[in-house]
This record gives structure tokens, C-alpha cells and sequence, in this order.
């Protein structure tokens, strides 16, 4: 208990006991993440095709996700007789394991986070492509065409996206020590405070150079979590499912599990690095103590919309008989949400008296959290839309782009970025007097 | 704050990368092997972890575990694993292979054996958090001065960007 209210994140402070709790909990938040993803993916991804997606489960098809997940626990485990029995069952459980453990450095606050490392962002990189590892060897396991070739264009996609992703990191990374010490840090934690302390955050850095660097890692990222219009891995137009064809129910599931829960780890990589972690929108221009007390009622707020939200579902509902439940559903759904909303605003008014030490940090943490996981959230929307909005690449196109486009940015970014930050006063005086 | 490299994850650590060492070189089937030889650079990279040299162990990671191995198994999908394994090794290089690790294994014992006169007694005691920062000094040395590394790393990279542009040129058709 001693360690409620401490400012170091359990794996610094060596508390054994809070980083497990800290696992437990950011385990079981992913997956109730990656369930909602699944649920609004399919929702927006109808509405964007004038469907109206799962209707039936549920009140407007709220507990798809969950009835979808029972069908994939009970279905037959399938293995093909020819395939590699031990890699066959080997395989998902990297891709699994690898979207996982990028996890404990993931920085939800100053101090919500299972660990900090000072390699952090080195070790998310290197991590993650251990995750193209497990697509890999499923398809050579599978002993078929479809997933063979769906697994050599997923090696060779994430390689050549890895060079352009990685030079973008580098040059944020570079943007780091830009303080009075001259000294950078790859520390995730670190990165979002050297945003704070120098009242930027680095998209907006050296303008436009933060700007191209983060562009370049969005679109490099699409491509190492195989997702369209980079999905070539899993093009079903051409490989029926690509990489997983022959796998089946919970073996299935642990590879979309491990997708998703991959798009989400990229996400925050890069709200990490470029759009300030925890930071709330304008620390420094907004910085007087009522906009403080404004902007954490904006968790309660959220809430409450979305109770509304519920609210007016449950209204509009038809009033046959059979939607009778659906209703009383809705209603329910709509009162969790509204309490939800509830203690978080009480949390947010409570805490606002220092001499309540351990609400005032309730109340901090819940405004950390919350702003990294909107940041996350809006990505994780932006992910969907391409994928209602964008066609397919061709392989040859997609090998293009990523090496003779991004590359080229990449490495002109990084040039740059380390020149202005050099001799930027200089070189600035200097084009002054020529003009 | 107690330090969790104990002896128990250095023999753990250690027994993963020997038995994965071992896997790599007995198995037939090559994916196999090359996934007993990714088991064995996470091993190894956990070691440097152990020697406090984070740096060293993120980047044995991205590098070899992540970068080359996918690279290997890229290549070594294309091959037909079942006509291979039947296949009989037709060069005999195992004199060659059993003189070079009888050389490393004496190398070994000699330096197991006149290890406290060869290397200094003082443990290095460099911070954990400032490593790759000491690193970054050594390879390009601080403000104004070269590193003592800065030479022989400047041509290492000048030998890759060589051995870079050499795999470009030879992916043209006319040369």
C-alpha cells in the first residue's frame, strides 16, 4: 500500500508486487481494448459502406465481440497433417508474446508505466519486429501455398519498413537533446518529459521537420502491422487469408489478438515519441491553474457523452416487443457508462484539495491516462478509415514506397533535423542577411 | 533496490543459449536450427542485459533476433526443407570445424585458467543509465575531440556502406 501515491513506476522502484498488478491490469485493459476495436472496427467499416454491421447480438451488435470470441474458444483446433506440428503450434504464441511484452514500456503517466527503461524506445523497436517472426513462421509451418507466399511478402514488407521507421525514431530521438546538457534520452518516460520540459511536443518541432518524420512513421507503421492498404500479407483477394489460412479457431484468435494488440503498441509509439505521451493539449499556453481544473473534467465529460449516447439508443429503440431486452440492455449499458462518468468526476472535484493526497493522485493518474489512451484511440480510428478509404497496394508498388520514397525522406529528415539542431541559430542568421 | 542478476538467470540464461547452440548444428531440418539460433541471441542478449549494458542488448535484438534472422528464415523458406534434409553433406569440412573449436576451446580454458593475470581485477562499475551515453562517447568522443573509437568505427561503416552499394549495383541488370 506504501507504494500508492509514489512517483516512480513499480519496475524503477522495485516493487515486485504493483508491477504484477500493473501487468494484470494493462493486460486486461488491452484485451477489453482490442475487443471494443474489433466491434467499433466492424460498426465503422459498415456505416462507411451504408451498412448497418452486427445488429443482432446485442443491442446494435454491442456483445459481437463476446459471443464472436465463445465461437473461436469452442471450434475444432485444426492442424494439417503435413504441417510442422511443434512450429505450426509454436508460432502464434511469438506473435502473441512479442505484441505483448512491448507492453511493460509503454508510459500511460510519469509514473503508469510496468517499467522504464533507458533503452525503452530500442527496446519497443526491437520487440515489435520479433512479432514478424511469428507471422513468418506461420506461413512456412503451414506447408501451403497461400500461407507461404503470404509469409514471405510479410518478411519482406517488415524489413524494408523497419530502415524508414527506425531513421524517423532516430530523429526524434535526436530531438531529445535538445536541452541545456546537450544529452538525449531513449527512455519512453524520458522522451515525453523532455517534450514537457522544453514546451513542445516534437511534431511541432523544428517546423516541418517533426511534422515529415512523423508522417513517414504513421504510413511506416501501417506497414509493419499489416494493415490496409499494406495488409499484402493477408490480401484475400490473392491469398484467401495470406499467413493464417490454415490456422482455425483459438490459434486464430491468438493471431488477431496479436494484431491488434500490435496496432495498438505502434500507436503509442508514436504519441510517445510525437504528440507528448500523457501530456494534455497546451500545458504551457493554457498553463493557469482553471484550465487545469477544465481540462480534467474532460474524462467525466467523455463519459457522459457516451452515456447520452447509449441513452438515445435505448429511446430510439423500436417499440416491438422482442426489443424488449435490447432495450433494458441499452438502458443498463448506458447506467455503467453514467457511473463510470460519475466517480471519475467525483475523483476529478475531490481531488482538487491537495490535503486529500491520495485522491489528488487518483485524480493525476486518471488525467495522464486518459489523454495517452485518446491520443491511442484516435489512431486506432485512423487504422479503420484508411482501411474503409484506401485500395490495396500492389507488392511492387508497396516495395516502391518503401524504399524509394519513405527511405529517402527518412534519411533527408534525419540530415536535417541534426543540422538545424547543430547550427539551426546560425544557419537562420545567415539566410537573414542573404535576403 | 536488489539487483535481479543472480547467478540463477546467468546459469538459466546460459543453458538457453548452449542448448539452443546445440539444437542449431543437430537438427536437420534448417527453420528448426534457425530457431534454435534465435533462442540463442535472446539468451545472449539477456546476458548483456545481466552485464548491464542495455544498449548492447536492445540492439543485439533489433539487429540479429529481429533484422537477420527474418532475413535468414526469408531465404531459407524458398528452400525445399524435404529434398535437403535427405540431401548427404558432399564437402567435408568438419576436419576444418573441429580444429577451429578445439583452438576456441583452448582459447577458453587458457583464459579460464590465467584469467587474474590477463584482465584487471576492478570490476567496471559504469551506471546502468548512462551506458549507451558512454557509448556515444567512446564511438564519437565529446565536444571538439575524437573518441579513442572513432577511427576504426568511421571505416566500419564506410566498409558497410561499400558492401551496400556493392548489393545495389548487383541488383541492376546491366552492370
Amino acid at each position: 500500500m506504501s507504494y500508492l501515491g509514489s512517483t516512480l513506476s513499480p519496475g524503477v522502484a522495485g516493487n515486485q508486487l504493483w508491477a504484477l498488478i500493473y501487468v494484470f491490469i494493462i493486460f486486461t485493459g488491452v484485451s477489453i481494448a482490442v475487443m471494443a476495436m474489433n466491434w467499433i472496427e466492424r460498426k465503422a467499416l459498415a456505416h462507411f459502406q451504408i451498412r448497418l454491421g452486427p445488429m443482432r447480438v446485442g443491442p446494435h451488435g454491442l456483445l459481437q465481440p463476446i459471443a464472436d470470441a465463445i465461437k473461436l474458444l469452442l471450434k475444432e483446433d485444426i492442424i494439417p497433417a503435413d504441417a510442422d506440428q511443434f512450429v505450426f503450434w509454436v508460432a502464434p504464441m511469438i506473435g502473441l508474446l512479442a505484441a505483448f511484452t512491448v507492453y511493460t514500456v509503454i508510459p500511460f503517466g510519469p509514473s503508469q508505466a510496468v517499467s522504464d527503461m533507458n533503452i525503452g524506445v530500442l527496446f519497443m523497436l526491437g520487440v515489435s519486429s520479433l512479432g514478424a517472426l511469428g507471422v513468418v513462421v506461420a506461413g512456412w509451418a503451414s506447408n501451403s501455398h497461400y500461407p507461404l507466399i503470404g509469409a514471405l511478402r510479410s518478411s519482406a514488407q517488415m524489413i524494408s519498413y523497419e530502415v524508414a521507421m527506425g531513421l524517423t525514431v532516430v530523429s526524434a530521438v535526436l530531438m531529445t537533446s535538445m536541452n541545456e546538457k546537450g544529452i538525449g534520452t531513449l527512455s519512453m518516460i524520458g522522451i515525453v518529459q523532455e517534450q514537457q520540459s522544453q514546451g513542445v511536443w516534437f511534431i511541432f518541432k523544428f517546423f516541418p521537420l517533426g511534422l515529415i518524420a512523423f508522417v513517414v512513421f504513421a504510413i511506416a507503421m501501417i506497414a509493419e502491422t499489416n494493415r490496409a492498404p499494406f495488409d499484402m500479407a493477408e490480401a484475400e483477394s490473392e491469398l484467401t487469408a495470406g499467413y493464417h489460412t490454415e490456422y482455425s479457431g483459438l490459434r486464430w484468435s491468438l493471431f488477431m489478438l496479436a494484431e491488434y494488440a500490435g496496432m495498438i503498441a505502434v500507436s503509442s509509439i508514436a504519441v510517445t515519441l510525437w504528440l507528448g505521451g500523457w501530456l494534455r493539449p497546451f500545458p504551457k499556453l493554457l498553463s493557469a491553474p482553471a484550465w487545469d481544473v477544465i481540462f480534467s473534467l474532460f474524462p467525466a465529460l467523455t463519459f457522459f457523452g457516451l452515456t447520452a449516447v447509449a441513452i438515445v439508443g435505448a429511446v430510439r429503440m423500436p417499440g416491438y416487443s422482442v426489443f424488449r431486452i435490447q432495450r433494458i440492455g441499452l438502458a443498463g449499458f448506458a447506467a455503467v457508462l453514467g457511473l463510470i462518468g460519475m466517480s471519475l468526476l467525483v475523483i476529478a472535484i475531490v481531488g482538487l484539495s491537495p490535503a486529500r493526497r491520495l485522491m489528488a493522485s487518483f485524480r493525476e493518474s486518471v488525467g495522464y491516462v486518459y489523454w495517452f489512451v485518446l491520443k491511442v484511440a484516435v489512431f486506432m480510428y485512423l487504422f479503420i478509415w484508411y482501411r474503409a478509404t484506401w485500395p490495396r497496394y500492389r507488392f511492387d508498388q508497396l516495395m516502391k514506397v518503401g524504399w524509394k520514397v519513405l527511405l529517402p525522406i527518412s534519411l533527408g529528415v534525419l540530415v536535417v533535423t541534426a543540422i538545424w539542431a547543430l547550427e539551426g541559430p546560425v544557419l537562420w542568421q545567415w539566410l537573414r542577411e542573404l535576403v | 533496490m536488489t539487483p535481479v542478476a543472480t547467478p540463477f538467470f546467468f546459469y538459466m540464461l546460459a543453458g538457453f543459449a548452449i542448448g539452443g547452440g546445440l539444437l542449431v548444428i543437430t537438427r536437420r531440418n534448417v527453420v528448426h536450427s534457425a530457431l534454435a539460433l534465435i533462442v540463442t541471441l535472446l539468451a545472449v542478449a539477456g546476458l548483456y542485459l545481466m552485464l548491464y549494458a542495455p544498449f548492447v542488448a536492445g540492439v543485439q535484438i533489433v539487429v540479429y533476433a529481429g533484422g537477420i534472422m527474418v532475413l535468414f528464415l526469408f531465404v531459407i523458406m524458398l528452400v525445399n526443407i524435404e529434398r535437403s534434409s535427405k540431401e548427404r553433406r558432399f564437402n567435408r569440412i568438419w576436419p576444418v570445424g573441429l580444429t577451429a573449436s578445439c583452438a576456441l576451446l583452448a582459447l577458453f580454458v587458457s583464459a579460464f585458467v590465467k584469467g587474474n593475470a590477463l584482465f584487471p581485477q576492478r570490476m567496471m562499475t559504469l551506471p546502468e543509465s548512462s551506458n549507451t551515453q558512454q557509448i556515444a562517447t567512446m564511438l564519437y568522443g565529446e565536444a571538439g575531440k575524437m573518441g579513442p573509437y572513432t577511427f576504426a568505427f568511421e571505416i566500419a561503416s564506410l566498409l558497410l556502406l561499400v558492401a551496400i552499394l556493392g548489393a545495389v549495383i548487383m541488383t541492376r541488370k546491366k552492370i
